[in-house]
C-alpha cells in the first residue's frame, strides 16, 4: 500500500476543504495508505513568484522537513507541484533529501496515471464538461500536450475524466489559454486578469459546458469570482470533486 | 540611453486603459489569435517542428558562444565582397555612423525598410534633427511613422490600428477618398507614394535577419519586397544589424528560415528572403553591426538564450496579455515576452513592472521556435528587481508578511479561521472597496465553517 503524504495547497485548506477531502478519499479508494501532516502550511510560491527568494526559502525548507519521511506527496495542484519539482532546486539545492522529495512529489493526476497506473476510475458524471488545462500543470508538469507543441496529443486529466459514464468533455476554441489567475497577477493586473477570466468562461459557455473543471482551484478561484459577480449558471468543479463522484448543484431548467 | 518613450508608465495603468474599451481590445485579442492559429496549422504541417526548433536553439547557442569569432570572420569575408563595417557600442555611436555616411554622400533622402534595431536606435527622430528625410516602406511601419507613434509590434507593427483609421490617415496624407477603406485602395495608394520615394531616395537602409559568418552575406526577410526595391536603386545601402544575428554557416540559414516565417505569420517562409554579398557594381555597402546592452546580456547565463530571438513575434501573438494590452503599453521597442525580457536588462528600473506583466503561463516558451525560456527568464527577472531593491514597497512589505503568516502554522490556521468567521459577517462595502482588486470584478471564494485540517482530525478522531 503506498505510503501517501498529502500536500494540500494552504488556500484549499482554508477555503476549499470539500475540494481536499475529495482528493483524500479518491485516494484512499485506490489504495492507499493518505497522512495529512499538520504541520503544512504554504509551498511558498507567492512569494517566489514575486522575486522574494528569502521568504520563500524557510517555507521550502519546513515543507522538507515535514513531507521527507513519506513515499508518495500528492497534491491535488499542478501549481504548488511545480513549486516543489521545478522550482525548489534553487531554493534547497544541495539539501539532503530534496532530489528524493522532488522525484516523489506528483500531482494528483499524474500520480493516478503514472504510478498507480489507474487507466478507468468507475462512476457516472452525466454533464457537459469543460476541461481547464491550468499552465503550470500544462506547460511546467507536462499533464498534457501543450497546444503550442507539435507533439502526440495526450492528457492526464482529460483521459481520466473521459472514463466516467456518461460524461461530456465539449472542445473548446482555445484548448489551453490562461485563465488569468497567475497569483499576485490576479490583483497586481487587475483589468487583464479579468478580461482574460471573462474570455475563458465565454469559451466554455459558448461550448456548452455545464461544469468548468481544473487540476487547479485557484484557477477556478478566480473564474468562480467572475461567475458569481455575473450570475452566470455555469458551475466550477475541482478534477478530484469529479473523480471522487461528486455532483454538481445545477439548477436545471426542466 | 534609455529604450523608452520618454513618459514612463507603469505597464498594469496602461493595460488598465487598452482594457476599458473592451470591444478595441478584444478585436486586437482575435486579430492576433488569429496569426497565432494560423503559425500552429503551419507548424503542424512539419512532422519534424520540435526537432527544427532544437535545432535553431542549438546552433543560436553555439553562435552565441564564440560569438567574437564568428563577428570577425563575418567582418573578414564581408570586407572581401567590398562591403564596409562598422562597429558601434551604443545607439549613439550607430546612429552617428549612419550619418556620416550620408554626409559623405550628401544624401538627405532615405528609404528604410523595417529594422527593429533603428527603431531600438531612435534613428529617424536622429536624422531628422539632421535635416534628413527617413521614410520607412514597410506598409506597417510606414503607417505608424505617419502617426507619429512606435510600433505596437515587430511583425505586424500597425497590427493595434484598424481599417478605418488607416482610411482617415491616408486621406489625411495621401488625399484619398474620404472614408474609403476597401484595403486594395489604401494599398494602391500607399503604392503610389512609396514609389516616388524609391526612386527619389538618395540611400537605402535596410535591416538584417541573418548574418553569415561563413560567407560574410546577410539575408532580409520581408512580404513586401521594399527591402530590394529600397537598396536596388539607391547606389548606396546601409545594413543595421544587432550583433546576435550572426549565423555560424549558409547551411544553417534553412532551419531559420523554416521556422521564421511560420512562426510569425502562419506562412511557409517570407515573400522575399533577400541575399546581399557585397555591394552593386559603383555602388557602396556598409554593414553596422551593434551591441547596446548586448555583450552584457551574454555576460549572464540566466539571459543568454534570450539572445537566440530571431524576431518573429510568436511570443507577442501567443501572450494572453500582450493580445489584451497592446504593444504600446509595454513602451519598448520590442514589446511582450521577449521584450519584458530584453529591456529590464537595459534599464530595470525605469521597466521593473514588465517581468510581472505576465501569469508565468508559459505558451511564450513552448511556442518560441529557438527554444528561449522565456517564462523562466521572466520569473529570474523578478528576483532580479527584487534584489536590487527595486519592488514596491506593498509587495515587498506583504511578502514579508505572508513569510511570518505561513511560516507559523498555528498563525496560519489561526488567521484563517478568523478570517473565514469574519469576512462573511462583514458589511459589503468593509469587503468590496477600493482597497480590495481581487473583489472589483470577482466576489471572493465562499468561506466555509472549517478547514480541511479541521476536518481532517474530526474524521480521524471519530475513526477512533
Amino acid at each position: 500500500m503506498p505510503r501517501v503524504g498529502l500536500f494540500i495547497p494552504c488556500y484549499m485548506d482554508q477555503l476549499y476543504p470539500q475540494v481536499a477531502m475529495a482528493t483524500l478519499e479518491l485516494l484512499e479508494r485506490l489504495g492507499c495508505d493518505v497522512h495529512f501532516p499538520s504541520a503544512q502550511t504554504c509551498c511558498g510560491q507567492p512569494m517566489a513568484n514575486t522575486g522574494c527568494s528569502d521568504d520563500a526559502r524557510p517555507l521550502a525548507e519546513k515543507f522538507l522537513s515535514i513531507f521527507g519521511e513519506y513515499e508518495y506527496v500528492v497534491c491535488p495542484s499542478g501549481s504548488c507541484t511545480a513549486m516543489v519539482t521545478h522550482h525548489y532546486e534553487e531554493l534547497l539545492h544541495g539539501r539532503v533529501g530534496y532530489e528524493q522529495l522532488r522525484k516523489k512529489t506528483f500531482e494528483l493526476c499524474e500520480f493516478l496515471v503514472d504510478v498507480l497506473k489507474v487507466t478507468r476510475i468507475e462512476g457516472r458524471f452525466p454533464y457537459k464538461v469543460g476541461l481547464h488545462n491550468s499552465c503550470h500543470g500544462l506547460r511546467e508538469l507536462r499533464l498534457g500536450s501543450s497546444s503550442e507543441m507539435m507533439v502526440n496529443r495526450f492528457n492526464k486529466a482529460g483521459q481520466l475524466l473521459a472514463g466516467l459514464e456518461g460524461i461530456e468533455l465539449v472542445p473548446l476554441q482555445r484548448p489551453d489559454e490562461c485563465c488569468g489567475f497567475g497569483g499576485t497577477f490576479a490583483v497586481a493586473e487587475e483589468a487583464v486578469s479579468c478580461m482574460m477570466g471573462l474570455d475563458r468562461i465565454h469559451d466554455h459557455e459558448q461550448a456548452g459546458a455545464e461544469v468548468m473543471t481544473a487540476g487547479d482551484m485557484s484557477c477556478l478561484m478566480h473564474l468562480y469570482g467572475l461567475i458569481n459577480r455575473q450570475k452566470k449558471p455555469i458551475q466550477v468543479m475541482h478534477v478530484a470533486e469529479i473523480l471522487a463522484g461528486r455532483q454538481p448543484q445545477l439548477k436545471k431548467d426542466s | 540611453m534609455s529604450d523608452t518613450l520618454t513618459i514612463h508608465h507603469e505597464h498594469p495603468d496602461n493595460a488598465t486603459e487598452f482594457v476599458a474599451n473592451d470591444s478595441r481590445a478584444h478585436w486586437h485579442d482575435q486579430s492576433l489569435w488569429f496569426v497565432r492559429s494560423k503559425r500552429d496549422k503551419a507548424a503542424s504541417t512539419l512532422p519534424e517542428w520540435e526537432e527544427l526548433r532544437a535545432r535553431a536553439s542549438a546552433i543560436k547557442q553555439h553562435a552565441m558562444s564564440r560569438l567574437g569569432d564568428y563577428l570577425e570572420q563575418f567582418e573578414r569575408n564581408a570586407t572581401r565582397m567590398g562591403a564596409v563595417v562598422h562597429w558601434a557600442r551604443t545607439p549613439a555611436e550607430h546612429n552617428q555612423i549612419v550619418l556620416d555616411i550620408l554626409k559623405k554622400h550628401g544624401a538627405t533622402k532615405v528609404v528604410k525598410s523595417k529594422s527593429m534595431l533603428t527603431e531600438e536606435c531612435h534613428l529617424n527622430p536622429f536624422l531628422e534633427r539632421h535635416g534628413v528625410e527617413v521614410v520607412d516602406t514597410d506598409l506597417g511601419e510606414w503607417i505608424v511613422q505617419l502617426r507619429h507613434e512606435p510600433p505596437s509590434h515587430i511583425v505586424m507593427p500597425a497590427i493595434h490600428i484598424k481599417r478605418e483609421e488607416i482610411g482617415e490617415l491616408f486621406h489625411k496624407h495621401l488625399g484619398t477618398d474620404a472614408g474609403a477603406t476597401d484595403p486594395p485602395y489604401l494599398v494602391n495608394a500607399a503604392r503610389d507614394e512609396l514609389r516616388r520615394k524609391f526612386l527619389n531616395a538618395d540611400v537605402g537602409i535596410t535591416g538584417v535577419n541573418f548574418a553569415i559568418a561563413e560567407t560574410g552575406g546577410f539575408v532580409v526577410c520581408t512580404n513586401e519586397g521594399n527591402a530590394d526595391l529600397g537598396v536596388s536603386l539607391p547606389k548606396v545601402h546601409i545594413a543595421c544589424m544587432g550583433i546576435e544575428k550572426i549565423i555560424p554557416r549558409a547551411a544553417d540559414l534553412g532551419v531559420f528560415l523554416r521556422l521564421l516565417a511560420r512562426s510569425a505569420t502562419g506562412q511557409p517562409i517570407t515573400t522575399y528572403s533577400s541575399h546581399f554579398h557585397g555591394p552593386m557594381s559603383g555602388g557602396e555597402m556598409h554593414i553596422v553591426l551593434v551591441d547596446n546592452g548586448r555583450s552584457d546580456i551574454l555576460g549572464s547565463s540566466d539571459f543568454r538564450r534570450s539572445l537566440n530571438c530571431i524576431r518573429c513575434g510568436a511570443c507577442m501573438n501567443t501572450c494572453p496579455v500582450y493580445r489584451r494590452s497592446g504593444g504600446h503599453s509595454y513602451e519598448t521597442t520590442v514589446p511582450g515576452p521577449i521584450g519584458s525580457i530584453l529591456a529590464p536588462s537595459r534599464d530595470a528600473k525605469t521597466h521593473k513592472s514588465l517581468p510581472f506583466a505576465c501569469s508565468l503561463c508559459g505558451s511564450c516558451s513552448d511556442v518560441c521556435p529557438v527554444k528561449i525560456d522565456l517564462h523562466t527568464q521572466l520569473l529570474t527577472w523578478r528576483k532580479e528587481i527584487a534584489v536590487r531593491g527595486l519592488l514596491p514597497w506593498k509587495k515587498r512589505l506583504s511578502m514579508k508578511f505572508a513569510r511570518i503568516l505561513l511560516g507559523s502554522t498555528w498563525l496560519f490556521s489561526t488567521a484563517g479561521k478568523v478570517g473565514r468567521w469574519l469576512v462573511p459577517k462583514l458589511p459589503r462595502f468593509l469587503v468590496y472597496n477600493g482597497l480590495n482588486p481581487w473583489g472589483k470584478q470577482r466576489e471572493l471564494p465562499p468561506m466555509p465553517k472549517e478547514s480541511f485540517r479541521e476536518l481532517y482530525r474530526k474524521r480521524n478522531q471519530s475513526k477512533g
